[in-house]
């Protein structure tokens, strides 16, 4: 069983669209064919960089949100108000259009069935996973891998997202996931609402005493206050794995 | 060789407007708030001002007795090396030519100060001549912390970087002393209309 | 952790968000390099220090005290890194097996 080559240098490749559809109202599906692509862990990232006609370059980084399996990649982006990037990204791009594309990249914010399978100590740990609304995509690569290799692992996701309209990736969550719903929720649901406090996180995920592996993904507001409710519930901090994706609006 | 990619740009309006530094473009009623670093959110108690020179605290203020002070209000235009200008930002300080006016010095340069370690130089003459203050109002209300508050340098003739954020200190010397940015490639002076965004420029 | 209560702290980022900068001048993943910081004296990995990206170059601090470990800023064909901050920096490198392929050494390490 191959590993997926992680250490190479980082160029930048010529992504190619093949689609872009929308998932919910405010994030897009990209999916990119890149020739020279020299496959991926989940939860690795890759940087786009745009060039315009007028010589303007913008660069932003996106999470993978397709498993190493997937030949082509995927790409959930969120349409930011004021956004310089994304609404090019969700509203302009088209079939065929071209970008730069750099990854994959980072070894810190992973996790592959080929690890667990190398390291069995670490691999009896469970494996948890907290995301605050798109922050989720770098846990949809994890799920989805985990589930096509039928990974032992215990592996659970507690979903922060602000209405059913707004959850991402709908086919591949399954009872592993928790869904809680900040701002509506619709008649007759029976997951959880609001957003995640210590009580969530105590009925919800793996206990201390599980010793899991936590990743936590999401805006950096939402990402610094769960792993700090986190460890003020008893998880050991060097446990917990933080990717930030910034405030909900982009750097001017 | 770069990837073209159809139908991406700034799309902003560029005008040709004499009040643009080269290469910058006016970023409207925004303010962008561009950091190295977390916010101080040090107590208004412990905000003093501080004027030293290579030995010696010359002069001190408390934030009560900076807020006593005599306070101008001014509008000028800013301009970021990041790229963005905006025209007619409105502020209300104490010009550094008061702070100094007590302080007899031979010094050149200035290093300028600020809550959290963050540093930048400047000659003297590009903070007196009324060319520069220290300011704790923007727009007629306190300076916000992530714009600088409660007090900041103002030098709106060279590029923001030189604009201190959370200013404590302005240490008087006899030497140039580079700071935070100077000492990472940007330009040792950072005049807009000659473009001085870098070292070499 | 510093506070979250302001505009600057909810922009702040991490580690990760270097990660590519890092990786096309370093040849390898810096994510998962150990940074001892020369203020403090802590060691943590790169993809968990804090980074504020959006001021004139990207700015690396320690988790613990918060200090610069790097400054990194990529423009007009060169990258310019100051690594003042870093004590030491212990960088895992990538094992090459037998078809010369490069793999990430999965072992655990102490």
């Amino acid at each position: 069983m191959a590993r997926a080559a992680v250490q190479r240098r980082l160029n930048w490749l010529r992504a190619r669209v093949l689609d872009n559809r929308m998932e919910t109202p405010r994030v897009h599906r990209l999916v990119l064919d890149v020739p020279g692509w020299s496959g991926h862990l989940p939860g690795q990232h890759v940087d786009v960089r745009l060039t315009g006609e007028d010589g303007y370059v913008a660069e932003r980084s996106y999470s993978l949100a397709s498993p190493p399996e997937v030949p082509q990649l995927h790409l959930l982006v969120e349409r930011l108000d004021d956004g310089e990037v994304s609404p090019y990204l969700t509203d302009e791009v088209r079939s065929d259009d071209v970008f730069e594309l750099r990854g994959p990249i980072g070894g810190y914010f992973v996790w592959s069935v080929s690890a667990d399978r190398t390291d069995r100590d670490t691999a009896r740990r469970p494996v948890q996973l907290v995301a605050g609304g798109a922050g989720v995509s770098p846990f949809v690569a994890m799920l989805d891998h985990h589930r096509r290799l039928d990974s032992p692992t215990r592996m659970q996701l507690l979903y922060s997202a602000r209405c059913e309209q707004e959850v991402l990736a709908r086919d591949v969550l399954g009872p592993e996931t928790t869904i809680t719903l900040t701002r509506e929720a619709p008649a007759g649901w029976r997951g959880e609402t609001g957003r995640i406090d210590a009580g969530m996180l105590q009925r919800r995920t793996f206990g201390p005493a599980e010793r899991p592996r936590t990743f936590v993904c999401g805006p950096t507001v939402f990402a610094e206050a769960m792993a700090t409710t986190l460890v003020d519930l008893g998880h050991d901090p060097s446990a917990i794995r933080i990717e930030r994706f910034g405030s909900t609006g982009e750097p001017s | 060789m770069s990837v073209l990619s159809r139908g991406f740009g700034r799309g902003r309006g560029r005008p040709a407007d004499d009040r643009l530094p080269p290469g910058q473009y006016d970023v409207g009623s925004g303010f962008p708030v561009l950091s190295a670093g977390p916010t101080p959110h040090t107590p208004l108690a412990q905000c003093d001002l501080t004027v030293h020179d290579e030995t010696d605290a010359l002069r001190r203020w408390s934030w009560e007795e900076f807020r006593a002070l005599p306070h101008e209000a001014l509008t000028v235009d800013i301009h970021c090396v990041t790229k963005w200008s905006k025209f007619d930002s409105r502020w209300e300080g104490v010009a550094v030519d008061r702070l100094l006016q007590d302080v007899p010095t031979t010094a050149t340069h200035v290093l300028a100060g600020s809550d959290g370690g963050y540093t930048t130089n400047l000659p003297l003459e590009d903070l007196t001549g009324g060319r520069a203050w220290v300011v704790d109002t923007y727009a007629g209300e306190p300076l916000p912390p992530e714009h600088g508050g409660p007090a900041r340098l103002l030098v709106p003739h060279l590029y923001f970087w030189k604009s201190a954020k959370w200013l404590r200190r302005l240490t008087l010397l006899h030497h140039d002393e580079p700071g935070f940015w100077e000492t990472f490639g940007y330009h040792n002076y950072g005049d807009p209309w000659r473009e001085q965004r870098y070292s070499g420029d | 952790m510093t506070d979250t209560r302001d505009a600057i702290s909810a922009r702040r980022l991490d580690g990760n968000a270097a990660g590519g900068e890092l990786a096309a001048l370093f040849a390898v993943d810096l994510t998962t390099a150990r940074s001892r910081c020369a203020s403090c004296g802590t060691t943590s990995m790169i993809g968990a220090h804090l980074v504020y990206a959006d001021a004139p170059a990207m700015v690396l601090r320690c988790p613990t005290c918060t200090e610069v470990v790097m400054r990194f800023a990529s423009r007009d064909g060169r990258v310019l890194l100051d690594l003042r901050g870093a004590a030491l920096l212990s960088v895992p490198m990538p094992v090459v097996s037998d078809d010369g392929s490069a793999t990430a050494d999965d072992r655990p390490r102490p």
